[in-house]
């Protein structure tokens, strides 16, 4: 992508957030103005109120601090979820006897909300921070590892075939074909269950109780925390922070994915 | 340009191909399909035989079981005198020396075209990594492909992606290439190209090929001999003599010896086309 591309993307996603905050900030202020309130909308504080929480918030090391605790659970949650994912995912995809006895456990436990593992998790392990970790390592760990099986599903036989006639044998041609064949649906897996990890980061600290201030334990523990005090624009702001934290490391995820695989860049 | 491809000693390990009495079918009982049945012919070391017939003949059946790729039901395949697949061994180990071209492209798309080419002399320990390189860059050389050794198969076009192939195969020196409906889909511009460059390839390699079309003119220009496949039961129904001599230049497209035997073997395909159609509409009836 040359830079005008890049420039023209970002030029456009500033318009798309500009103009969705414009919106936001009228349609929950129409009803104050003419009476006539925006469904939704109206029962949301507008920007202007969020902006002055998020100032007040970001003055607050506790804020900060939960951005940093979030950070760490999702990192570590996301990362035992790969190391344990894309080698179960491989062995499901390799081995027709271990996909027939673990598939069917394994698509049982992947509906299961993560919120409804918060009691176990609390009753798993000793620490807190280890319960939440555990609760977002499930977030990202069905996702990983269903990307991987059914992208190892859409392989290329003929590819398999013809590393085989070039001399290949079984473990070779799983190391030079299968793994770069899946290599695709293992990125989009991590970039999917990296988001994932954020969006039940809420429900993970839930098991948290929290810092000194009602910014410290977590971006999850500051929505929570601030619906029950009842305060509004704090939850959007926190919200709103949870959605940036997703986005931003999902990116990331993909950027690293499309360095791994250089050949994607050329197509 | 210089000869790059080894020459294969005569007699001995040239590629010579035994078919006898090969059937095979799918399925049990009604649905039970047969793909091949008592299909038998030889194919003489560095022959370039054409396999022509209607759809379903079995071509690619019989062009999956030289190279290993699923098992035959009866009889036995030999190349040089050696046993590949035959009673008590249903299916042919897959290996270099018969190495297959299909029409899509199976160059891996995560590799250069430089390590597509090397990948097999390299991962058999048949040479080093620099030998392969310098001998894989005289073959895309030879093939005039210079200057894409570096880019992935993802940039390449269709024509030049199945050059790259053909070289692949070639480069793992194999006693017969495989090649499965290559240029099928091709503009007739390109398809010329391609068929050119390759019968450049094989006057160079005189290595056995076995390759299937539908292009009847196609099996004309380039094939030694070329035989006609039945279908239902898939068996070569005649094979003929193409005595063109080679090196063979597009002029001989328009050659009166050139048009009589696309005429003959046109009327064999004809005649099979029609059989198999009947046949098709009596299993419908």
């Amino acid at each position: 992508m040359n830079a005008k591309a890049r420039r023209t993307i970002v030029r456009r996603g500033i318009l798309g957030v500009l103009a969705w905050l414009a919106f936001w900030e009228v349609g929950s202020q129409l009803g104050e103005w003419i009476g006539v309130a925006v469904p939704f909308l109206d029962k949301v504080p507008p920007p202007h109120a969020v902006v002055g929480d998020l100032a007040e918030l970001i003055g607050e090391a506790g804020y900060w601090n939960s951005w940093a605790l979030s950070l760490q659970r999702v990192l570590w949650g996301f990362a035992f979820a790969i190391a344990i994912g894309v080698p179960l995912a491989l062995l499901i995809v390799t081995i027709r006897t271990f996909r027939g006895l673990f598939f069917p456990i394994f698509e049982t436990l992947r509906p299961i909300p993560p919120l409804a593992w918060v009691p176990l998790a609390i009753i798993f392990w000793p620490t807190q921070e280890l319960s939440i970790t555990f609760v977002t390592f499930l977030g990202a760990f069905f996702p990983i590892v269903l990307n991987i099986v059914d992208g190892a599903a859409q392989i290329d036989r003929r590819l398999v075939l013809i590393s085989r006639t070039l001399g290949l044998g079984r473990v070779g041609t799983f190391a030079r074909v299968l793994l770069p064949s899946t290599l695709p649906a293992m990125v989009t897996g991590a970039a999917v269950g990296m988001g994932i990890t954020w969006e039940v980061v809420v429900a993970a600290e839930l098991i948290s109780g929290g810092g000194n201030t009602s910014g410290d334990g977590g971006l999850g523990f500051l929505v929570w925390n601030s619906y029950q005090g009842g305060d509004l624009p704090r939850i959007v702001v926190g919200m709103i922070s949870l959605g940036v934290a997703g986005y931003l490391s999902s990116t990331m995820v993909r950027a690293l994915g499309a360095r791994l695989m250089p050949w994607r860049r050329a197509a | 340009m210089s000869a790059v491809v080894a020459q294969a000693p005569p007699g001995v390990n040239a590629g010579a191909i035994s078919i006898r009495e090969v059937g095979k079918s799918y399925g049990e009982g009604k649905g039970r399909v047969v793909a091949l049945e008592r299909c038998s012919f030889e194919i003489a070391p560095g022959e370039f035989r054409v396999i022509v017939g209607p759809s379903g003949c079995g071509k690619t059946t019989l062009l999956g079981a030289i190279a290993g790729f699923h098992p035959i039901t009866e009889g036995e395949i030999r190349l040089d005198g050696e046993l590949l697949c035959g009673p008590g061994v249903p299916q042919a180990r897959p290996g270099g020396d018969r190495v297959v071209v299909f029409q899509h492209s199976t160059l891996f798309p995560w590799m250069t075209v430089l390590d597509n080419v090397t990948y097999g002399p390299v991962v058999q320990g048949r040479m080093t990594r620099d030998e392969a390189r310098e001998r894989a860059r005289d073959q895309l050389a030879a093939a005039g492909l210079v200057g894409y050794e570096d880019l992935y198969p993802g940039e390449l076009s269709s024509g030049v992606a199945r050059r790259v192939e053909i070289v692949r195969a070639l480069v793992n020196e194999p006693r017969v290439l495989l090649l499965d409906e290559p240029f099928r889909g091709m503009d007739s511009i390109t398809k010329s190209v391609m068929q050119q460059g390759l019968l450049e390839l094989y006057d160079r390699s005189r290595v056995t090929v076995f390759f299937i079309t539908h292009d009847i003119e196609e099996a004309v220009f380039l094939g030694s001999r070329v035989s006609v496949m039945s279908t239902r039961p898939g068996r070569v129904q005649a094979t003929i003599d193409v005595d063109i001599p080679r090196p063979r230049e597009v002029g001989v497209l328009t050659s009166p010896c050139f048009r009589e035997l696309v005429g003959q073997v046109s009327e064999l395909v004809r005649d099979e086309a029609r059989r198999a159609f009947e046949a098709g509409e009596r299993e419908l009836a």
